[in-house]
């Protein structure tokens, strides 16, 4: 890593970075990778995400699918934990509940794969600071 | 606004998008902009007026003014000042810091940097339980990695401005969370508190001036300066800005996490955001606000969450538990739950807590068990006040809350458990009794064989009795039946 010598120099950094991980970060400019997050906090690793990260890690790549798999923070749904993002190239990211390595697999075949609907979608039932 | 979404995600804006151990993933959402902002293009004094402006109040349970904090603690002089960020989040079933700082951790440190420059201190420390493992290690990898930006350190992006972090552990103690006790806990004495004045921002770690700011206060600074303080202070009701994360659990479908703006009413978070009651059971009570707090009914389901209006309906705001309780909850024992825990909890430093607070939990007992009489609700609710009056810090002087609440809100219960000896949620066991049902009994004697008073007797394959003289209302033979022929009324 590069040190930052001024508020300048941080302000290039917040923009290169937002090019390179708006992929990720961006539905709207989502590129062609499959975005995978899944939320790895205390209760996400308690209900065990992370063989469900390693399984989409594995699968995905055995399966020859170009996808990113990222891990994040839980998004509050302890209900529903392992929750886990997906963004598919050009659509807005979705959020699936109680991801086991079996709905895991659905996801890639059906979601992934082909577009088709899977269960445990928790729908959007928040605001961001940017819509306000 | 979409009048059917009531969350907004500010406090929690990267928590689940972002990589929390990695920081160009945080910088790509603006983290550091504001501090970069502040430190290169503000006077403290200036800064200081946007955080009053924006009407923030301090998350970790008191309300107090943010901006007004740190415009002592800038006041005082002295050669070293002190950042201490509180995150030692006690109360039982609040898990919110511990998100912020699994999922963002930037966004505090960035906080601290902040307030660092206002104030004119040099150094933070981040006061944080042992038991959040995930959230010391995801905070030392971003400590690290802001360090290599020059992001924390000497001369932060070249302005001449130095900070640096620090993590000191905390072993779990609930009173550790009391600023003065946080302060002695981190100086290695004993973390007990100590009567303010002085307040931290005057004589706080190693007698110099100490701002002591909540994690989620912290995690709102950086939106302030991106959005502005008029922005934010739209945001709320009029004595109450922004948003407030509550970690709601009990008995509703929806467990989790839920950040709405202040002025949200309780019925939105628990029958909307919360998916209602889960069981088809009917909504009895919420507990807000901790062991400080207290139980709100029905009627208060409609109230704007605000500090003031929960105080108003006899609870608090608290750090932000919500425990939603069903017809099957006994309030008497919720309020001895919570004795109990501040029992378990109380320094020991004064009387009126470290003894009255005993005596409620006995009280308390006393009546779950069927032994309580008119006379002692009376001397529950005198003990209670001189407890409130005379305890030297927070714990005591809020920990007759769930019982005040509970004899203000839920007193027909309590009558019930004294004068009719009964307990209308069938909670307590004291005030029940065991009955054998003749028709399920097919006396295979199991119940009488783990009886451990040999109070159940009955001829093989006949159906057994319970001698309730001799009964101590142990459940241990409805556990063992396996004909579900033993029941409690
Ligand atoms: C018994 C007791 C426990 C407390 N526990 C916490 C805690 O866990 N976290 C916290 O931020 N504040 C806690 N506080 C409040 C702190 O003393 C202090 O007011 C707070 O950290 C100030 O930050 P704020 O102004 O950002 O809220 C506690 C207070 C008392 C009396
Ligand atoms: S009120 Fe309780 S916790 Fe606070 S100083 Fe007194 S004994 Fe200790
Ligand atoms: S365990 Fe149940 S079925 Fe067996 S004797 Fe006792 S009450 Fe009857």
């Amino acid at each position: 890593m590069k040190r930052l010598e001024s508020y300048d120099d941080l302000r290039k950094l917040r923009n290169e970075t937002r090019e390179k991980i708006s992929s990720y970060s961006d539905p709207k400019n989502a590129a062609n990778r499959v975005i995978i997050r899944v939320g790895m906090g205390t209760s996400g690793i308690a209900s065990g995400a992370t063989q469900v990260l390693e399984f989409f890690r594995e699968a995905l790549r055995k399966r020859n699918i170009d996808a990113e798999v990222l891990m994040s923070g839980d998004m509050g749904y302890s209900y529903a934990e392992p929750t886990v993002q997906v963004t598919r190239p050009g659509t807005p990211p979705l959020v699936f509940g109680d991801v086991d390595t079996h709905r895991a697999d659905e996801i890639i075949e059906k979601y992934i794969r082909q577009g088709e609907p899977v269960d445990g979608v928790i729908p959007v039932d928040y605001l961001t600071i940017e819509e306000i | 606004m979409d009048k059917k979404i009531k969350q907004l995600r500010l406090v929690l804006r990267n928590c689940g998008f972002i990589d929390p151990e990695n920081i160009d993933e945080a910088i790509a959402r603006d983290a550091y902009l504001s501090m970069g902002k502040v430190i290169t293009e503000m006077h403290p004094a200036e800064a200081i007026k946007i955080v009053k402006e924006s009407g923030l109040r301090g998350r970790g349970g008191g309300g107090f003014p943010t901006g007004l904090k740190w415009e002592f603690a800038c006041n005082n002089k002295a050669d070293r000042k002190y950042v201490v960020c509180n995150a030692d989040e006690g109360d039982p079933g609040a898990f919110m810091d511990r998100s912020v700082l699994e999922g963002d951790p930037h966004s505090v440190i960035e906080a601290m940097a902040i307030c660092a420059y206002c104030i004119g201190a040099g150094e933070g420390l981040i006061y944080i339980r042992a038991e959040y493992p995930l959230a010391i290690k995801r905070l030392k990898t971003a400590i690290a990695q802001a360090r290599e930006y020059g992001l924390l350190g000497k001369n932060i992006l070249g302005t001449g401005f130095s900070f640096d972090i620090e993590l000191r552990y905390g072993a779990g103690a609930f009173v550790c969370g009391e600023e003065t006790a946080l302060i002695h806990s981190m100086e290695g004495l004993r973390g007990e508190p100590t009567v303010k004045p002085p307040f931290p921002a005057e004589s706080g770690y190693h007698g110099k001036p100490t701002n002591v700011n909540n994690v989620e206060t912290l995690a709102c600074i950086p939106v302030i300066f991106s959005k502005g303080a008029d922005w934010f202070s739209k945001i709320g009701t009029e004595r109450s800005k922004g948003t407030k994360v509550f970690a709601l659990a009990g008995k509703v479908n929806n467990v989790g996490l839920v950040e709405v703006p202040m002025g949200t009413s309780l019925r939105e978070v628990i029958f909307e955001i919360g998916g209602g009651i889960n069981n088809d059971r009917k909504f009895k009570a919420v507990q807000t606000g901790g062991p400080s707090g207290g139980c709100l009914t029905e009627e208060h389901l409609d109230t704007p969450i605000d500090f003031d209006n929960l105080i108003e309906a006899g609870s608090m705001m608290g750090s932000g538990g919500m425990i939603v309780m069903d017809e099957d909850d006994c309030m008497v024992s919720v309020a001895k739950f919570y004795l109990d825990f501040t029992v378990e909890e109380s320094c020991g430093k004064c009387a009126p807590c470290r003894i009255g607070n005993k005596r409620l939990y006995e009280l308390l007992d006393h009546i779950c068990k069927g032994k309580g009489d008119m006379a002692d609700l009376d001397r529950l609710r005198n003990m209670s006040e001189v407890i409130k009056d005379t305890a030297l810090c927070g714990l005591g002087q809020t920990s007759p809350n769930p019982v005040l609440s509970t004899l203000d809100n839920f007193y027909d219960e309590y009558l019930a458990h004294v004068m009719d000896k009964k307990c209308p949620a069938g909670q307590c066991r004291g005030l029940m009794e065991f009955f054998i049902i003749e028709e399920n009994c097919v006396g295979c004697t199991a119940c009488a064989r783990v009886c451990p008073v040999n109070a159940i007797a009955g001829e093989r394959k006949e159906p057994h009795k319970i001698n309730k003289g001799i009964c101590i209302k142990c459940g241990a033979c409805m556990e063992k039946c396996k004909f579900d022929a033993i029941i409690i009324q």
